[in-house]
């Protein structure tokens, strides 16, 4: 359980590290709050011969809030957003989420650009990205580039983000007013990677119809996904029991998790439908006959 | 660049140099290179919460940090709760509440509530249950720790009160 030997720089400037990822190729590894790289360190499943720290590269631990939405830096901390007076506002919906990441010490030190790095498919941090349309901001010795969430999860901790380049920030479009969200998630224990979760939120129409509705999932397949399907059986419908119950069932038969360790792939196929469900009455504020 | 590196931070108040290899984690740091033993070691790889130190005022899992990452950082560990021989109230009441048994994960647990009743002095039974799924306590069964901490915010408030 010790990880492998290897060398340790701490630049100040992001140039540099790009530099070091750039001249030592996939033998070097960016570690920011280490929560999910030293674990894999101490299994060896992970082994780079050159750790670059950027945690302390300044201009990276911003949050902020205008009309064209929410910017996160990359070494925002599962900390900082929790407590944000700002985020509750501006985006109840990831504070909510971040609520779930890990616990108490762990949130004190994860990022939120370590969490989209890593691409734990169970993370909270994807989902939300994925749901609700973020740009990752990377910049490498080729420059800035700007990856839209659909394209940057590649695969179970496998992103298209190159070896040399690094997640400066991640952005979120505006959250507005009248819209109607909830996140829920399903694990074993108080902190652990959720079994399955689901985030969404839709815009209320004064007829109280849901329009611009967005449904994610996490824990159910490699990445991330939309739940597509489940968005169908609700956009621009009035949302009932019903209706609750035709798009948990879309979502829970447009997956297909893999078994493992954990739960078997049914189990967590059934949870999903049951989360969308879930989720989707809190959000239109319906009590839901757990027995229906 | 070497296969060393020298780490200077400070630990309950005294300033600490260390000659480490980038690899040792801030856990093994303080236990084997500053013979602070107090700090446990369970699991290693961050699930357990017997190695949590106070990093800057925030609980860390001291075993997901190489020591080199702490470089000029302020830590307590739960040999710098006590004042001398005398227990921090936190302290006297894990002893009150029969709150430990074998006391593996104790430090842990100290170090953790004593950040949450500094930030929090409020934080009812469910939050404090909340922080606490982070560590991992074999013996107890979680009961008397919950009421330890809950009967260990009056002298919390009081320091809030006496800051304002
Ligand atoms: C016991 C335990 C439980 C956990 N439970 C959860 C959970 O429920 N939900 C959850 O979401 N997470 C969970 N985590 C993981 C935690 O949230 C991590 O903090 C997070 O996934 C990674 O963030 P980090 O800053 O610690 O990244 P690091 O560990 O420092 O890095 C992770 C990876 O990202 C790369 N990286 C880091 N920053 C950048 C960057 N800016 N640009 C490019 N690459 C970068 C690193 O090279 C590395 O490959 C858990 C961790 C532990 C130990
Ligand atoms: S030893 Fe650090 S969390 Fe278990
Ligand atoms: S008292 Fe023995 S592990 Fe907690």
């Amino acid at each position: 359980m010790k990880a492998p030997r290897f060398e340790y720089v701490r630049p100040t400037r992001l140039e540099d590290a790009i530099g070091f990822l750039a001249r030592h190729g996939g033998d070097a590894k960016a570690i920011a709050g280490g929560q999910s790289l030293v674990p894999m360190m101490a299994f060896r499943l992970a082994a780079p011969r050159l750790l670059v720290d950027i945690g302390r590269i300044p201009g990276l631990n911003g949050i902020a809030v205008d009309d064209d939405g929410i910017r996160l830096g990359a070494l925002v901390r599962w900390r900082d957003i929790e407590r944000s007076a700002e985020l509750q506002r501006a985006h109840p919906l990831l504070v909510e989420a971040v609520r779930h990441v890990a616990h108490y010490q762990i949130r004190n030190r994860g990022t939120v650009g370590g969490s989209l790095a890593h691409a734990d498919p169970a993370a909270e941090m994807p989902g939300i990205a994925v749901t609700c349309d973020a740009q990752i901001v990377v910049v490498g010795p080729r420059g800035r580039r700007i990856i839209a969430a659909a394209e940057f999860f590649a695969a179970a901790l496998s992103t298209t983000l190159a070896a040399d380049e690094l997640i400066i920030e991640v952005q979120l479009p505006p959250w507005r007013d009248n819209r109607r969200w909830a996140f829920e998630e399903f694990a074993r224990r108080r902190g652990d990677f959720a079994l399955a979760g689901v985030a969404l939120f839709y815009d209320g129409g004064a007829d109280g119809t849901a329009t611009n509705i967005h449904i994610g999932a996490i824990g159910v397949g490699d990445t991330p996904v939309r739940l597509t399907a489940a968005e169908s059986a609700v956009e621009a419908k009035r949302i009932t029991a019903s209706i609750i119950r035709d798009a948990g069932a879309a979502a829970a038969a447009s997956v297909k998790p893999a078994d493992d360790i954990h739960a078997p792939g049914e189990y967590r196929r059934a949870l999903l439908g049951v989360l969308t469900e879930r989720a989707l009455a809190r959000a239109a504020g319906l009590a839901l006959r757990e027995d229906a | 660049m070497s296969g060393r590196a020298t780490v200077q931070f400070t630990v309950n108040g005294k300033h600490y140099a260390a000659d480490v290899e980038p690899r040792t984690t801030l856990v093994d740091c303080l236990r084997h290179d500053l013979k602070l033993t107090g700090t446990h070691v369970g699991c290693e790889h961050g699930v357990c919460g017997a190695c949590t130190v106070i990093l800057d005022g925030a609980a860390v899992r001291a075993c997901l940090m190489f020591a080199v990452q702490a470089e000029g950082a302020d830590i307590v560990t739960v040999e710098g709760l006590a004042d001398g021989d005398r227990l921090s109230p936190l302290q006297a009441s894990f002893r009150k509440h029969h709150a430990l048994q074998c006391g593996f994960c104790t430090p842990g647990i100290l170090t953790t509530a004593h950040t949450l009743l500094s930030e929090e002095p409020d934080a009812d039974a469910d939050r404090i249950r909340e922080v606490l799924s982070g560590n991992i306590c074999r013996c107890t069964g979680y009961v008397q720790i919950v009421e330890a901490v809950l009967d260990a915010r009056a002298a919390y408030k009081q320091k809030w009160a006496a800051a304002l």
